[in-house]
């Protein structure tokens, strides 16, 4: 027993290997510089980190400006999602109405198809609206990745918060949207505040629409591929790093969600 | 009057909101691939097909699905069966593997050019290891094995976690009285997981496999971070004929590719997978 005991959690910890090395060494790649990525062979070991060339790509013209986009995108896509998939979802759990299931089907119909494609031909309609190259052109398309996945996870959210609650507070004298303001949301906002950081990290990261709907004001993602072609290694695994450490630190922040969540909008 | 409006009030936003920024865009893309200059016509899927890079691009997006879906999906089965063997620590483990769930697939792309690049760490522990004595490139059109193995290599390493975190869910609502009741009976664990376990995990096993393919349809910034141009996928020709050649409606024509492959794969895994009403939890 102790012998399959020892060989699960060997394998346990080599997964975990797996997963952390190369996040690792390339942070090792990007914080090293120049040294570090010509160095041939490389020791066992990277040697001293400095900031140096972090700083260094961060001073490039439009590295900077680029995060900055794609933190606006990415609040934007999330304050549409949560706004349009909150009552969306609140009413899939709570009423039963003629067209529900409708909803639902055209909710999950979304997923069959690549949605980040579809910017291809937005980019005219884009320009004519003035929305082209903009944040806000970029946000409203990640919102339609992150939308389906909000009002499917609300829904579920809510209808985990018992009915009778609400009842209680219209018995009080509250009216439906009051009921549903005071005494639903505080229950639902653990679970609310995950699909918000779920949709900024799906807009965070999205790659084709944001570099196909923006020219000059393009999110990091956009701003990287762009560059990759012509930049030098340690501006690429640079980019690599910045990409990254802020969708870890949300993923931390969203990990005991991870399953409910996705036990649900998986069904 | 009003209760009965509000639920569709709350609705119309989304519905709203999904009609422009979906339906239309869809609608809007077949009709932009099937736009030539002298009305409706194939025109844009010819000029497609006797592009050089189009038959590498279908024979290569189908590579890349064919063996990291399959790859990711049995991996994230032995991880999530492994986890129902952890007590302290389960949670530390799960946020360990699911790390990658929050990294977009050019930043996957990027983490596995650092290992893999001619001056990389895999090439240098082989030289530590004495099996090579210079720099290797791998991530060249020379050697296209490699390429493949690195771009599948990335896409695995990336995406196993979101197959993992499906399959626990899905895990945690099968009833272990099941396996219990098989293992009274002298069942062994392979049989107890081929009879029991698998079957009854097959919704989750299906919602895996849709959302894996589609996605793994749309990757393509991690093979351009890899290989640049030297591994053309289906998406990543239609980036290249919108932003380089210029040509909407071609790379129209190849997203149409792209949206019909997802939609034959989501109805055959519906159709392989499916799962009688009475077997619905």
């Amino acid at each position: 027993m102790s012998g399959r005991r020892a060989f699960y959690l060997t394998g346990v910890v080599v997964i975990c290997a797996w997963v952390l090395v190369p996040l690792w060494l390339l942070a090792a790649n990007a914080l090293g510089g120049q040294p570090v990525i010509a160095a041939w062979p490389k020791p066992w070991f990277p040697g001293a980190l400095s900031f140096a060339t972090m700083a260094e790509f961060l001073a490039i013209e439009g590295v900077f400006r680029a995060m900055l986009i794609g933190f606006e995108v990415a609040v934007l896509c999330t304050l549409f999602s949560v706004a349009l998939g909150l009552p969306a979802g609140y009413a899939l759990a709570r009423y039963t109405f003629r067209g529900a299931n409708a909803f639902r089907l055209m909710v999950l119909l979304t997923r069959a198809f690549p949605v980040g494609i579809l910017a291809l031909p937005l980019t005219v309609g884009f320009i004519r609206l003035g929305l082209y190259d903009t944040p806000l052109g970029i946000a409203l398309m990640h919102t339609a990745l992150a939308l389906p996945f909000a009002v499917l996870v609300s829904a579920s959210l809510f209808q985990a918060i018992p009915r009778e609650l609400e009842e209680a507070a219209w018995v009080f004298g509250c009216s439906p949207i009051q009921a549903a303001y005071k005494v639903v949301m505080p229950l639902a906002l653990p679970g609310v505040s995950a699909v918000a950081i779920f949709a900024f990290v799906i807009s965070w990261n999205e790659v084709f629409a944001a570099s196909v709907l923006s020219a000059r004001n393009r999110t990091l993602t956009a701003y990287l591929l762009a560059m990759l072609s012509e930049s030098p290694l340690t501006y690429q695994f640079a980019g690599g790093l910045l990409l990254i450490v802020p969708s870890v630190l949300f993923i931390f922040l969203v990990r005991r969600h991870l399953f409910a969540m996705w036990g649900i909008a998986s069904r | 009057m009003r209760g009965r409006a509000l639920p569709y009030l709350l609705v119309a936003p989304a519905v709203i909101f999904l009609t422009v920024l979906f339906f239309v865009p869809l609608v809007q893309t077949i009709a932009l691939a099937f736009e030539t200059r002298t009305g409706f016509g194939l025109g844009n899927f010819l000029r497609m097909e006797d592009d050089l890079n189009f038959h590498d691009a279908v024979v290569n997006t189908f590579r890349f699905v064919g063996l990291a879906v399959p790859l990711q999906l049995a991996a994230a089965m032995g991880m999530a069966m492994m986890l129902r063997h952890l007590g302290r620590g389960r949670d530390l483990v799960l946020w360990i593997w699911t790390i990658p769930l929050g990294l977009s697939d050019l930043a996957a792309g990027l983490v596995w050019l650092a290992l893999l690049n001619d001056r990389g760490y895999i090439a240098s522990l082989l030289f530590h290891l004495g099996l090579v004595a210079e720099p290797q490139s791998w991530l060249t059109y020379e050697t296209p094995i490699a390429l493949f193995a690195a771009v599948v290599i990335a896409e695995f390493w990336r995406a196993t976690a979101i197959v993992v975190v499906i399959l626990v869910a899905g895990l945690q609502l099968v009833p272990k009285e099941y396996a219990e009741a098989a293992s009274v009976f002298g069942a062994s664990p392979w049989r107890i997981f081929t009879r029991i376990t698998l079957p009854l995990m097959k919704p989750s096993i299906q919602s895996a496999l849709i959302l894996r393919t589609v996605l793994a349809f749309e990757a393509f910034a991690v093979v351009i971070a890899i290989g640049g141009r030297n591994f053309p996928v289906l998406v990543s020709e239609a980036y290249n004929w919108q932003n380089f050649n210029q040509e909407p409606s071609v790379a129209a024509a190849y997203a149409v590719v792209v949206m019909c492959l997802s939609l034959l794969a989501t109805v055959v895994w519906l159709w392989l997978l499916k799962t009688p009403a009475e077997q619905r939890a």
